[in-house]
């Protein structure tokens, strides 16, 4: 069979960078192949995703070398247009990509620019909308639709050419967990349907395997580090070494036939946890499990946030978007809020903020109602880092931004300037400190943005989905971040989020909304193997449920627990060895009381 | 949320017309307004347009907010003319009837007073038309519209598109002032207003930077499904000429027409009742 997509020899290299993104990449891809590309951020992935859609050299100007063939087109010689006929794209940013007005109009977009007339373009609509089930959401808004169903109609958009290759960048990034498992569940039936490649570029390997995948290519340094069928390359250890997170169950199995000669084989299916065969592994995973010792974590402090009887509803005739809301935050914990988009969450938020007033209820800081502080005042108590440091920035040096929430209270400049030196250590910003704010990565902005507000010594700090759109290695660095913060200046850290293992990993307690109830409140672990509430909450049972069912455990969280603070012990003695290599540590201790 | 001046879909013979109808109905309105002084074809213009407004079943909150500004506007307008020229009237209508004298050496004219209300009585023509065209006319099929009367699409397609996304930028605008709020830059009425217009740069930079962001994945997301590949494009919320809005059309250019007779009949565009 001749491939579809064919790489030979190929290198990229952007005009504005020194070294090629992508060396010498020798790929085939078959038709009717589904394909998972897997790499960190910076590896190349995107970098050669665009190459098929021609993005690359078209919009993202550089240097090609060798040759690549889709489709028996060359890409840079089709252009984006000519591509588009047979590519279909399907970007992350669901809200970005969706341009019509309306639903319809979104799924006609690339038919009204092929200038298909009125009648057959109806036609195509209804039958698209029918495929991605859209049917009855013709004429909505973006604004009156989820993020699954935004997503459903980004995919029509593209399928509505008849495309021969499906493209997904990072489909899941912006969606909760049940969400993704959803979309991933489409795309298998729309494959069912049409005759089509599919090739999927995302780092949450996990949740892209919950329908099976042909091949996984691993991507890292420009490089194709591995390209091998699931169930071969989940036995070996390269996801690890490449910095991508494996699924949970795999990660477990492994670390519990570390040191014993065996070793996990293909043949035991291990691509589906549903479908894998545990048996060989059973005694292992049971001796490993009782060998892990479980912290105490139990928070005795004083509370420090009170949350009581709290509702709200934008308009008193208005449907009520919280309602009757109670729990005890305190001071020193870590915490995580969850549920799926516009269950409540950031509204919780904004209420704490001060950004829109209650309907009923009360909120105590320390004992004390704030009812009567105002948006600013709150503010020096409490903190909030919203999503993207780009909405944040305002001033062109990092010295400025940081001191901004200080001069604006008239702190006296000496004082400013000490401040944010002091600041700017604790996140390890202090060398870059006479720098313009845009010479920073992303993952730096976002520091400079937690900086900005930890320089009002605030007492709680809230985080908008502090890790969105991050890589493995990104995340790593920036929770770890929060978590010294959280122990070494007792701050009371919130987060606000949709990724499971950020609450699995990094906090002690979730709360969880649905429909703007509070529906639980208790470890992550007990809410990520409590079917119910994950269900109704749009998150996903975690992996390792089902490890621990099948292994015959009684209390599953109880698993869940031990692999957490096992995975917590092999981090801090990796850290420990990393900073004794690099020879110092870069934390201070805090001075606010 | 009433979103202001925003299209609201509603079932009247007004929002059934086709986006092109209404926008011809509009410019012809509009000359008709800015060349005649006939103060009573201004007259029946307003009633007109009352009308239409109540027909088009428009509710007051919908266009409250910049009705306010209009008005404002006029206000200035009316005043800065008496005050710049205050025998502009006279000028016009040929005779001069003092009504009392303001202060020395500026007499208050009965002619001025009635051109200043012929100036208002033009406001009042064309607002209650505009705020009709706005909430009656869905952005794509108006795009699709304009398309037609022979502006290019690159362009009456960043109009529609404009539309789409500005409840993203407002929503993001909501955002960034909250938290930069809460990290201290005050912008409610409380600040003075020095502050808040330096302190204002502190919303539109990460605003502008988050758009910024923003615009490079649309773009991209609109190469990729082809725009801007051919020199023509159909639209899918188009809407063929119906009998409606032929009666309309016609209505509106022999109104045109009548109404321009009337004014200039006498050779003059200004109504005068100081000649009898």
């Amino acid at each position: 069979m001749e491939p579809i997509i064919e790489f030979k020899n190929f290198s990229f290299k952007y005009r504005a960078q020194q070294e090629p993104t992508l060396y010498d990449i020798n790929l085939k891809i078959y038709p009717g192949e589904k394909i998972l590309i897997a790499g960190p951020s910076g590896s190349g992935k995107s970098t050669l995703a665009h190459c098929i859609n021609a993005l690359i050299p078209c919009s993202f100007r550089g240097d090609v070398k060798g040759t690549l063939r889709v489709c028996g087109q060359e890409p840079a010689k089709a252009g984006v247009f000519g591509m588009s006929k047979k590519v279909g794209t399907v970007l992350q940013d669901t809200d970005g990509q969706f341009i019509g007005m309306t639903v319809a109009e979104d799924l006609a977009f690339a038919l009204e620019n092929d200038a298909v007339p009125q009648n057959e373009m109806y036609e195509r609509v209804n039958k698209v909308a029918e495929l991605v089930s859209m049917s009855s959401f013709l004429t909505h808004a973006p604004g009156e639709l989820s993020g699954g169903q935004k997503q459903r109609v980004s995919l029509g958009g593209v399928l509505v050419d008849d495309v021969d290759i499906l493209l997904f960048d990072e489909p899941l990034a912006n969606l909760d967990p049940a969400t993704g498992k959803r979309t991933i569940a489409l795309i298998d039936e729309i494959l069912k349907k049409e005759k089509l490649m599919v090739l999927i570029v995302e780092h949450r390997l996990e949740d892209v395997l919950y329908k099976d995948v042909d091949r996984i290519i691993v991507v890292n340094e420009g490089r194709i580090i591995a390209d091998e069928r699931p169930d071969d390359l989940l036995c070996k250890d390269v996801l690890e070494q490449q910095g991508i997170r494996e699924p949970l169950y795999i990660t477990a199995i492994k670390h519990a036939i570390r040191g014993s000669d065996k070793k996990l084989q293909p043949k035991d299916a291990p691509q589906h946890i549903e479908s894998m065969r545990v048996e060989p592994y059973r005694e292992d995973v049971l001796r490993w499990f009782t060998q892990v010792e479980l912290p105490n974590r139990r928070n005795e402090n004083q509370p420090i946030l009170e949350v009581k009887n709290l509702s709200f509803a934008y308009s008193p005739d208005a449907p009520r978007v919280l309602s009757d809301i109670n729990f005890t935050i305190r001071r020193g914990e870590m915490l995580s809020i969850v549920g799926k988009n516009g269950a409540g969450k950031s509204t919780l938020s904004s209420l704490i903020c001060g950004f829109y007033r209650p309907a009923k209820g009360q909120i105590l800081l320390n004992g004390k109602d704030i009812s009567p502080l105002s948006v600013k005042e709150r503010g020096e108590q409490i903190g909030l880092v919203m999503q993207s440091p780009n909405q944040m920035i305002s001033k062109p040096m990092i010295m400025e931004e940081v001191g901004l929430g200080l001069a604006v209270r008239g702190v006296p400049a000496k004082e400013i300037e000490e401040r944010v030196h002091e600041t700017l250590k604790i996140c390890g910003l202090y060398p870059f400190r006479n720098w313009p704010v845009n010479a920073l990565s992303f993952g730096q902005k976002k520091r400079v943005s937690i900086a900005s507000i930890l320089v009002m010594n605030p007492q709680v700090l809230i985080l908008d989905e502090p890790t969105a759109g991050q890589d493995y290695r990104h995340y790593t660095e920036i929770m770890e971040f929060l978590k010294k913060l959280n122990e070494e200046m007792g701050l009371t850290i919130i987060m606000i989020t949709h990724d499971m293992h950020l609450m699995l990993e990094y906090t002690d307690r979730a709360i969880v909304l649905a429909d703007g109830h509070l529906i639980t409140d208790d470890t992550p672990a007990k809410v990520l193997t409590n079917e119910e509430a994950a269900d109704r909450a749009y998150l996903k049972k975690t992996s390792l449920y089902d490890l621990a069912i099948k292994c015959g455990i009684e209390k599953p969280d109880e698993l869940v627990d031990r692999f957490i603070a096992y995975e917590r012990t092999l981090r801090r003695a990796k850290q420990q060895e990393d900073t004794a290599g690099t020879g110092k540590a870069g934390g201070r201790k805090g001075e606010n009381r | 949320m009433t979103k202001l001046l925003s299209y609201q879909e509603k079932d009247t013979w007004i929002h059934r017309l086709c986006g092109v109808t209404k926008l011809l109905f509009f410019l012809l309105w509009c000359i008709t307004s800015a060349l005649t002084y006939d103060t009573r074809i201004l007259a029946a213009m307003i009633a007109i347009s009352l009308a239409l407004f109540a027909m088009s079943k428009t509710e007051w909150k919908q266009v409250a907010g910049v009705f306010k500004m209009v008005l404002i506007f006029m206000v200035l307008n009316v005043v800065a003319i008496f005050l710049l020229s205050p025998y502009q009237g006279c000028e016009i209508y040929g005779s001069h009837t003092v009504l009392f004298q303001w202060f020395a050496g500026h007499d208050v004219t009965a002619e001025e007073l009635f051109y200043l209300l012929n100036v208002v009585m033009k406001y009042f023509t064309i607002a209650p038309s505009i705020f009709i065209f706005m909430v009656t006319t869905d952005p794509s099929e108006f795009a699709a519209s304009l398309s037609r009367v022979g502006v290019p699409y690159m362009a009456s397609y960043s109009v529609a598109i404009a539309l789409r996304y500005i409840p993203d930028v407002q929503g993001d605008f909501r955002r960034i002032r909250n938290a930069q709020e809460a990290r201290g830059i005050e912008m409610s009425g409380k600040a003075k207003l020095k502050d808040r217009i330096t302190r204002t740069a502190s919303i539109i930079f990460p605003l502008l930077f988050s758009s910024m962001e923003h615009i490079s994945v649309v773009s991209n997301a609109m190469e990729l499904r082809g725009f801007g590949k051919k020199k023509t494009r159909t639209w899918y919320a188009q809407r063929k000429l119906q009998a409606g809005d032929y009666i309309v059309l016609a209505l509106s250019v022999v109104f045109t027409v009548i109404a321009l007779v009337i004014t200039f009949h006498d050779g003059s565009r200004f109504y005068n009742p100081f000649a009898g």
